[in-house]
């Protein structure tokens, strides 16, 4: 079993209890460790089960590369599922539980699944859930939904109560890893004055060297570490994150670093997470290694980890996974386990080496220390049910048909070599090349990921390079490489010296025993989460399968939530062997960021609730608000749909505010309108270019209405027009066309005209407008007194500007209701007391705000259209019979081209009318006219759509315009509208001016 | 996510700064033109695999158009330059000749 | 009418690792026009006592600043009540000459950050190397979603100028970005 020891841990503080429930059971662990080691500090090996086949699992790994040992943490808000035991830190009042069980951990019935596992072969979905058809939707999907997923997804009432943020960050050389090569790598660079950053995914410096009894420079690892990190520390260009883990790396040298701020340390101020935006001129891995499993019948039971792991809890953390722990391996570096383990007094039945001879300094020194090495053979089955109870071993060349030897054990040692942690440097398009003497793939550095000046930008060092000896040499090359790469010049000392021991060559042992029997292979998994087992490989190599990719997705090998990290050599080892090539013909599938799950929240950053996106508010924001404003939202604008008094609903709002702007006074915040000045010596020449109409012709004082279209013709914004000066003209665009309108502008004339003398300014938020629009308007302007809007004075389609009621104001005598309207700018700060002043001086006028919908009613009953509404990006001005906007004088404007194509002038065009339903009910928006014919693709045959409709207070009943083929040559024709559940709704062609055709109302 | 420097006011920023504008040195083809004329300017794309010219504006910053000449299989940037001009500045021409010595040319 | 001008969010403030404020009403002139020319100078010395900036700088004299903001356009700073009177003088100054005179105070909100580590709550918003930044820097960028300058007026001040419709938005980041325990000792 499991278990603490007396003495040693050197990342433990034994003073320091830290209290937690596993399942509700209560627990005790040290501050210093992971939730891993406190676990099986408390002897629970047993922690969750697999994916498939509810095999019971237990702790493999001891970092990021953990693929059983998953989760679910924390209770209700924070409740999250899916987290590695061993990389979270164990704190005081942590709470976890297992997943993938039922009814318990310990007893779980879907466990029959295992009984039977050539039911779940590669490919089991696809063959078994095939057929039939009609089984799909009821049968199958809510077979496959119940054993889908592992862990529980929160509940949808949770709300995450802890903040994430993200933050933009610059250096010259990024170093990824904090072992060693990192350390090294991150010393040399920042000596020669370069801009130095340095990420560690762990809580802790130094890597796997203090655990591996490296020395430095004669000194033990850890006092070098400690020396080096003070050192660093000490230097204003060196920045160092621990609990920041390199997540990708992407094109011209962006990094993602997920930092876990405060998971270790809940209910600090401090947030949760925090997602590095780094831009790195240089980026340096020095991210290690990750050691392999060996594939070999029962190689999942809880209680058979990484010889690795083993040797990082008994020193790091003063845990043994077991009392007698028999170790496996193909190569030197697993005796320093066996060694770690009887220095710490923990039983060593026996290492079990598949070489034929084992003769390096590590293994005399393991002999030396008693321990039993048989050599040339391997583990035939491991025994046990829910944990370790003893291995049986063979030859590593038979079959496995009968053991040689037997020993008691409570758990197993494996080691099947190393894989250097290659995924940041192939994020981004490093190549690997495969390395014949250690059998793994190492960075190819003649192929790096190219940055923004086409040179390599990422370097690997250390054991992440494929560096298996001394690695001190190669980490200070290559951070000084870094260096020197972003011009930094100046020359660090030599580095330090490590010393490790000479290591035999490693022997490639991809499966134990190598000639293994189908029972015992399919017992060998090669990704644990997944349940991918190395039969479920050879049987989709027989299947055909040959590209790694497409074996990948059929078996689901490393597609779990550990993407492989353990499994993906193993598995193409199998694959290539089974194809009968060499593994780098097989080839890597692709590595993808994130290195490890991140978590949604710190992808969100900052951006939730009132700054998930922005939202623009009006000088009269706030009165809206406090005054029953429903709001619209309009581009990121905030307007008032209709302001809702009590005893009302939204329809009756509307209603009421459009009878008072008939009747009496309405005010409309109209702050949101585009304001762009255009102005220079060729400001008309330009506006010419711009608008469909002549507006060099414009008088200054004088207002004039003009379309906008794009080069294809079609009608992009409207508005008006106003002449300020000779050189200066005042454009209103659309509310959310303002910015497009604008960048549409400096777009003609920085990259096409670029020599005519024009400017445009964008002052859309400079004013507050607001448009007062009745037949009382004029009254309550004169109330305000200072400039004369007379009739006379201010004529329809003028405009001037003066101090009203004491505001520095412009007035524009423009209707978009059909009333007589002005409409007044007033700088923005001055806003809402102008406001304030209309409503107090209005009030017996019966003056009355009305929002969008209001506005949209009054235009509609006028005929007047709305950019977005009678246009959707393919109608031109003609459709909508605009043609007296399109001058015949210019030789040229934007879209006049376009315009002259076939298709524009194609009589069959849909063109803007009128509709009046026979019923005056209203038409359902969008409804398409159909003519009851059948297309050539047997759909309804439609000749028009409705493209606005509303009731009309005004006149009582349903009003709407609508594009219809040949449309204005039909008046009076009834057409039949399909409406919902197939009813057929009759409308009329009429004009679409249904409210005051002669404009008397609006120039009085 | 590139790195682009904008010559107007000398920044180097991320692409989110940026706003990008498409194919670069179009001819535009207004009233009188041909068929073909108004359709390669309106919708014919070179759309190559190496060396291109493209559009951004500075959005963020300084708010004006430039021009980047920029390899779009590996993303090298061979250098930005005003949008004031018809075709590659010569000195934008010899950076891409001397990374790319296959290069057609700007044609 | 200045005495009925309300800035964007009068009196907003937040105490954070940096304090922000919301800066009041400010007088803000956008000045269009060849930056490099002498009747450019011309005019602006005369106006603003101020020395055309180099690229991406803000000069200064007395209550007046002049910022760098494209090699066509100027941004001048000055009292709120001042700004049409001076924007009428650039006018006169100016005439003749192919520049254009507008008066933006009323579309801007400004915030004021102080502290020392005002760099660093801003990094968490703009795509920007804020160690490179330095006392009389401008900087045009992007913070969070939207448009945003940041001007670093002082030893431990940084001003940001944004859209008067985003001040709301913008005080909640700058808010969010400076909440104290929040820290990422990144630049002080």
């Amino acid at each position: 079993m499991s278990h603490r020891l007396k003495t040693g841990g050197r990342l433990i503080d034994r003073s320091r209890d830290v209290k937690f429930t596993f399942n509700g059971k209560h627990m005790k662990g040290f501050a210093g460790e992971t939730l891993a080691a406190s676990l099986l500090a408390n002897g629970q090996t047993l922690l969750g089960r697999s994916f498939k086949y509810h095999r019971p699992r237990g702790i493999v790994a001891s970092g990021a590369e953990e693929p059983n040992a998953l989760v679910g943490l924390g209770k209700g808000d924070r409740y999250e599922p899916n987290q590695r035991v061993t990389t979270t830190e164990v704190f005081d009042g942590l709470t976890c539980e297992t997943q993938n069980h039922w009814p318990s951990l310990d007893f779980d019935l879907l466990a029959v699944n295992s009984l039977v596992p050539q039911f779940l072969t590669a490919g089991f979905y696809y063959k078994t859930f095939l057929r039939p058809r009609a089984f799909w939707k009821h049968v199958y999907e809510p077979v496959i939904r119940k054993s889908a997923g592992l862990g529980k997804a929160p509940s949808p009432d949770a709300r995450d109560p802890d903040s994430y943020e993200q933050i933009y960050a610059f250096c010259d050389v990024l170093i990824i890893g904090g072992g060693i090569a990192g350390l090294q790598a991150a010393l040399s660079a920042a000596e020669t004055g370069a801009r130095v950053a340095l990420w560690e995914q762990t809580a802790h410096w130094g890597g796997r060297a203090p655990v591996d009894g490296v020395t430095i420079d004669g000194q033990d690892a850890d006092a070098w570490v400690a020396a080096t990190i003070a050192k660093l520390e000490a230097m204003d260009n060196v920045h160092l994150r621990l609990r920041c883990m390199g997540a990708g790396v992407h094109d011209h040298g962006y990094v993602l670093g997920y930092e876990r701020v405060s998971d270790h340390a809940p209910g600090t101020d401090a947030p949760r997470h925090r997602l590095w935006r780094m831009r790195a001129g240089q980026i340096v891995t020095a991210t290690g290694a990750i050691e392999r499993p060996l594939s070999f019948a029962g190689n999942d039971l809880p209680g058979v980890m990484l010889a690795s792991a083993v040797r990082d809890y008994v020193v790091n953390y003063a845990v043994s996974p077991g009392q007698s722990v028999v170790v496996v391996t193909n190569n030197d570096d697993a005796y320093r386990t066996a060694i770690a383990l009887r220095q710490a007094g923990v039983g060593v039945p026996a290492v079990v080496d598949a070489r034929a001879e084992a003769n390096g300094p590590l293994v005399a020194e393991a002999r030396a220390a008693g321990i039993t090495v048989l050599t040339g053979k391997g583990i035939r089955k491991v025994k046990g049910g829910k944990k370790v109870t003893g291995v049986e071993i063979c030859r590593i060349d038979s079959k496995g048909t009968a053991f040689t030897e037997v020993f008691d054990c409570d758990a197993v040692a494996m080691s099947g070599g190393w894989s250097p942690v290659v995924h940041l440097w192939s994020h981004c398009g490093g190549k690997l090349v495969w390395d014949d003497t250690h059998h793994f793939f190492r960075p190819d550095a003649s192929r790096p990921p190219l940055g923004a000046d086409g040179a390599g930008f990422v370097r690997a060092c250390g054991s992440a390079d494929g560096e298996m000896g001394a690695v001190l040499m190669g980490a200070h090359e290559a951070g000084l490489a870094a260096a020197k790469a972003t011009g930094a010049s100046g020359t660090p000392p030599a580095p330090a010296t490590d010393q490790v021991p000479d290591m035999a060559p490693m022997d490639a042992v991809w499966m134990m025993p190598r000639n293994a029997e189908y029972d015992l292979r399919m017992k060998m998994w090669l990704d644990y989460q997944n349940d991918v087992k190395v039969s479920d490989v050879q049987l989709a190599a027989r299947e055909g399968y040959q590209s790694v990719e497409h074996t990948k997705r059929y078996t689901t090998l490393g597609m779990a939530t550990d993407q492989g990290k353990l499994s993906n050599i193993n598995g193409l080892a199998i694959l290539s062997d089974a194809l009968g090539q060499p593994i780098p013909a097989t080839g890597t599938t692709t590595f993808r960021p994130p290195y490890t799950p991140i978590s949604i929240g710190a992808i969100a950053g900052g951006a939730t609730g009132p700054v998930f996106q922005p939202l623009r508010r009006t000088p009269l924001y706030d009165w809206h608000a406090e005054n029953g404003a429903d709001w619209e939202p309009v581009g990121q604008w905030r307007r008032p749909y209709t302001y809702i008094r009590a005893g009302e609903d939204r329809h009756k709002a509307v209603n009421r505010e459009v009878t008072n702007a008939r009747t009496n006074i309405g005010l409309l915040d109209a702050s949101t309108l585009g304001k762009i000045l255009v102005s220079g010596p060729d400001a008309g020449r330009f506006m010419d270019m711009l608008y469909t109409n002549m507006m060099s012709t414009l008088k200054p004082g004088k207002c004039r209405y003009g379309l906008m279209c794009n080069e294809n013709g079609f009608l992009m914004d409207d508005g008006v027009v106003a002449r300020l000066s000779d050189d200066a003209f005042l454009v209103h665009t659309t509310s959310g066309g303002a910015d497009h309108v604008h960048g549409w502008m400096e777009d003609w004339l920085q990259c096409e005209w670029w020599d005519w003398k024009v400017h445009t300014v964008n002052l859309t938020e400079q004013f507050a407008q607001i448009a007062v629009v009745g037949p009382k308007a004029r009254q309550l302007l004169e109330r305000l007194g200072g400039m004369d809007v007379s009739r006379d004075a201010l004529k329809f389609m003028e405009w001037s500007e003066g101090r009203l009621g004491g505001f520095d104001a412009r007035v524009f005598r423009i209707s978009f209701s059909g009333e007589l309207s002005f409409e007044i700018a007033v700088p923005a700060s001055q806003g809402r007391a102008f406001w304030d002043r209309l409503l107090a001086e209005g009030a017996d006028l019966g003056v009355m705000p009305y929002g969008t919908e209001a506005l949209h009613i009054l235009r509609a009953e006028k005929g007047f259209i709305m950019i977005g509404d009678e246009t959707d990006g393919t109608v031109i001005p003609q459709d909508l019979n605009l043609n007296w906007a399109i001058s015949k004088k210019k030789d040229d404007f934007l879209g006049k081209r376009g315009m002259e194509r076939e298709a524009m002038v194609h009589p069959d065009r849909w063109k803007l009318v009128g509709l009046e339903t026979l019923d005056g009910s209203v038409l359902p928006h969008g409804a398409l006219a159909v003519t009851g014919g059948k297309t050539a693709n047997k759909q309804a045959e439609t000749e028009g759509r409705v493209t606005s409709t509303y009731y009309s207070p005004t006149l009582k009943r349903g009003i709407a315009m609508g594009l219809v083929r040949h449309g204005p040559n039909r008046m009076g024709e009834v057409l039949e509208f399909a409406g919902p559940n197939d009813a057929r709704i009759k409308a009329r062609i009429v004009d679409p001016v249904l409210y005051d055709k002669e404009g008397a109302k609006q120039d009085v | 996510m590139l790195l682009l420097t904008c010559p107007c006011c000398g920044v180097t920023a991320e692409e989110t700064e940026f706003a990008p504008g498409g194919e670069a040195h179009l001819k535009r083809f207004g009233p009188g033109s041909s068929d073909a004329d108004y359709e390669s300017y309106m919708f014919n794309r070179k759309n190559p695999r190496g060396v291109h010219f493209e559009r951004w504006r500075h959005a963020y910053g300084c708010g004006k158009w430039f021009l980047a000449a920029r390899c779009t299989m590996t993303l090298e940037v061979f250098g930005t330059y005003p949008a004031q001009t018809v075709e590659p500045p010569a000195e934008i021409v010899a950076a891409i000749k001397a990374k790319r010595p296959e290069w057609e040319g700007f044609a | 009418m200045s005495d009925m001008a309300v800035s964007a969010l009068p009196g907003a403030s937040y105490a954070g690792f940096v304090t922000v404020a919301e800066a009041g009403l400010r007088g803000m002139i956008s000045l269009r026009g060849d930056v490099a020319a002498g009747w450019m100078t011309d005019a602006v010395v005369a106006a603003t006592g101020c020395a055309i900036p180099a690229q991406r700088r803000v000069e200064r004299a007395g209550d007046m600043a002049v910022a760098w903001m494209s090699y066509d356009e100027l941004l001048i700073l000055c009292d709120y009540a001042a700004a049409p009177a001076l924007a009428a003088k650039l006018g006169d100054l100016l005439s003749g000459q192919f520049a254009t005179v507008a008066n933006v105070s009323d579309a801007r909100a400004v915030f004021t950050l102080t502290g020392a580590q005002a760099g660093d709550a801003l990094a968490k918003l703009c795509p920007v190397d804020f160690g490179t930044l330095r006392e009389g820097d401008i900087r045009r960028t992007r913070a969070a979603q939207v448009a945003a300058a940041i001007w670093v007026s002082g030893p431990e001040e940084m001003t940001l100028v944004c859209f008067r419709s985003v001040g709301q938005y913008m005080f909640y980041l700058l808010s969010r970005a400076s909440a104290p325990g929040s820290e990422p000792k990144l630049y002080a």
